[in-house]
């Protein structure tokens, strides 16, 4: 082809500019890399420095230490005891009462919305529930501070102002706008011959929707709940200033209690860089990437399950 | 009769989730806007933040968005364009970047946070220092531009899936008589693709403005600060956040009843803010929807 000389610097520049598209193209992946390397990098003296392991190591994060107090998280105290479990447990705890409250109310919104409800309520209804998933978690954490720690205080009974429940319980706000997307976008997914076929057997509007569209939709409402889980577990704010943050080792809902994240946001402010105390920080924090990680790979494989399922049988 | 009674339950569900919000957002706007006034939003914190207003946090949270919008708007955007524009029609590339990205937008806020100290401030920084600036602390510490850099990766995946959703409303046609008239894809995408684009690449920036303003977590060891008696101005200053100072106000202040106006004025600003982001990006986005059906 025959082009003016001018045109020669353009293609050049026009190369440039295409590679760098390329190039950024590749950013998440680059980002999630230097997430896990550069995390990973501070977590790793737990396992290989003499010095940091002296302080900690695996088997005093996991393993009881003493008799009288076998777990427990006191890094700063006088013999530094850096045992994870009493997090884990404070995570776990108000992780499932998260996931107990949020769960069963997103997926029945989104059962209503996808199957029962006329057009227009479901166009009423989602924005709403957008409109949740805009709340920041800190304004959501400071809801549950300064107004709802007083009712759920009353409500149970309980000694203790923050606690897990309260803290459960407004980890479910941020955990419902994931849970209801992913289960409303997963139902709507069902094709209607499925809803047709049922109802002109005889079905009712609920069995169809309960014995048919639901079962359909299933690997979709899984992914739902992984992902409402993994935000349950990572989610930072709210936990922080809703939970009383103690470090115990008790399961019982009503005592207050500390989870991965919130530690990390509580103490890395004030650590000396490059102590003990801070590699450890940076052990939960990669632990909490993995295991999100692995959470959203497991959503992500029951997305394409479902996918495959609902358009292999059009 | 039983399917009835298992219709109104998850009608309830609906219900009692529309509560939760419309009790929430009441009690906010209720207390939030009483004591809210212009001095509040133009003046300092005063007397150990128990009085005076919140200018500075305002402005630290504008500075902040603002420079993670400028990092993250090319990176999504070039990233959405090379996935719609540029690479082969289900490859392995993609699958990988869409993967990544997904995962991306699931990693908690404090993992970022973490990251940020890691690798922007004790890497990037500590680095710079060291090579162009023989060791002075400078950017080796908590600053706005670091602060601004780990939101960007935070909602990258959000300004990438927005500008997508915008390329895929744009037909097939448009991009063939491009071709026909013989423009290179470049010329193809910068001509055609992206005027048509910028709707959705609207929409991706609004959202994560609004996802960016209201996240605390990576900011904490990044460079908020709990006070500061100046506004930065340079980008490795420290800077005040309204998110931060929510948190700060709420969980550390030296007298609880005298500053709650001032904490709810606060919450029901940042709330005003990311909501009127918020719907902005959804009514932009309704209609990038619409013109989609429109041509299908």
């Amino acid at each position: 082809m025959n082009r003016p000389k001018t045109m020669t610097r353009s293609r050049f520049a026009e190369g440039a500019v295409e590679w760098l598209i390329r190039a950024s193209a590749f950013s998440a992946i680059v980002g999630l890399f230097l997430i896990f390397i550069f995390i990973g990098k501070e977590a790793l003296p737990i396992l290989t420095s003499p010095d940091v392991r002296k302080e900690a190591n695996i088997s005093k994060l996991f393993l009881p230490q003493d008799q009288a107090h076998p777990y427990s998280w006191q890094p700063v105290s006088e013999i530094p005891k850096y045992s994870i479990l009493p997090l884990f447990v404070g995570t776990l705890k108000m992780t499932l009462v998260a996931v107990l409250f949020a769960i069963p109310l997103a997926l029945g919104a989104a059962l209503f919305t996808s199957e029962f409800s006329p057009g227009w309520l479901k166009e009423f209804i989602k924005p709403i529930i957008e409109l949740l998933a805009g709340i920041p978690s800190v304004v959501l954490g400071f809801f549950a501070l300064m107004v709802m720690a007083s009712y759920v205080q009353e409500l149970f009974g309980i000694v203790y102002r923050l606690n897990a429940i309260n803290a459960g319980i407004a980890l479910g706000l941020a955990v419902i706008p994931i849970v209801y997307t992913v289960a409303d976008d997963a139902l709507t997914s069902v094709p209607k011959s499925y809803r047709e076929a049922s109802m002109a057997m005889g079905a009712s509007p609920w069995q169809t929707a309960w014995r048919v569209v639901f079962p359909a939709a299933l690997p979709g409402i899984l992914a739902a709940c992984v992902l409402g889980f993994g935000r349950a577990i990572g989610e930072t704010m709210i936990v922080l200033m809703a939970s009383g943050n103690a470090a115990i080792m008790s399961w019982n809902l009503a005592k207050p209690a500390r989870s991965l994240s919130a530690t990390i946001a509580a103490e890395l402010g004030e650590v000396v860089v490059g102590s003990a105390h801070y590699h450890v920080l940076f052990f939960i924090g990669i632990s909490l990437f993995i295991f999100t990680f692995v959470l959203n790979m497991f959503a992500h494989w029951f997305v394409a399950r479902l996918q495959k399922k609902v358009l292999g049988t059009i | 009769m039983i399917g009835i009674f298992f219709v109104a339950l998850t009608a309830l569900c609906c219900l009692i989730i529309v509560a939760l919000v419309a009790v929430i957002l009441g009690d906010i706007a209720w207390f939030g806007w009483g004591s809210l006034n212009l001095q509040f939003l133009l003046t300092a914190p005063q007397q150990g933040m128990t009085e005076g207003g919140i200018f500075p946090a305002i402005f630290g949270t504008v500075f902040l968005v603002l420079l993670m919008t400028i990092a993250v708007i090319p990176l999504g955007v070039m990233t959405a364009i090379y996935l719609h524009e540029y690479a082969p029609r289900k490859s392995m590339v993609i699958r990988w970047i869409r993967l990544a990205i997904e995962n991306l937008a699931g990693v908690p806020a404090i993992v970022f946070g973490l990251f940020g100290l890691g690798f922007f401030i004790e890497f990037v920084g500590r680095g710079i220092d060291r090579i162009f600036l023989d060791g002075q602390l400078a950017f080796g510490q908590p600053a706005i531009i670091w602060a601004a850099l780990t939101l960007a990766l935070l909602t990258l995946p959000t300004v990438v899936v927005a500008t997508e959703e915008a390329l895929r409303a744009i037909p097939v046609s448009h991009r063939e008589v491009a071709y026909s008239l013989g423009a290179t894809r470049l010329q193809m995408v910068r001509r055609v693709v992206l005027p048509q684009a910028v709707g959705g690449i609207l929409t991706g920036g609004i959202l994560a403005v609004s996802r960016g303003a209201g996240e605390v977590a990576p900011i904490l060891f990044t460079g908020a600060a709990y006070f500061l008696p100046y506004l930065p101005n340079k980008l490795n200053d420290q800077f005040m956040e309204l998110g931060y100072h929510i948190y700060v106000l709420a969980t550390q202040s030296p007298d609880v009843e005298k500053t709650k106006p001032i904490l709810y004025s606060t919450v029901f600003v940042l709330l005003v803010l990311t909501f009127a982001l918020n719907f902005t990006a959804i009514w932009i986005r309704s209609r990038i929807r619409r013109r989609l059906r429109a041509e299908k």
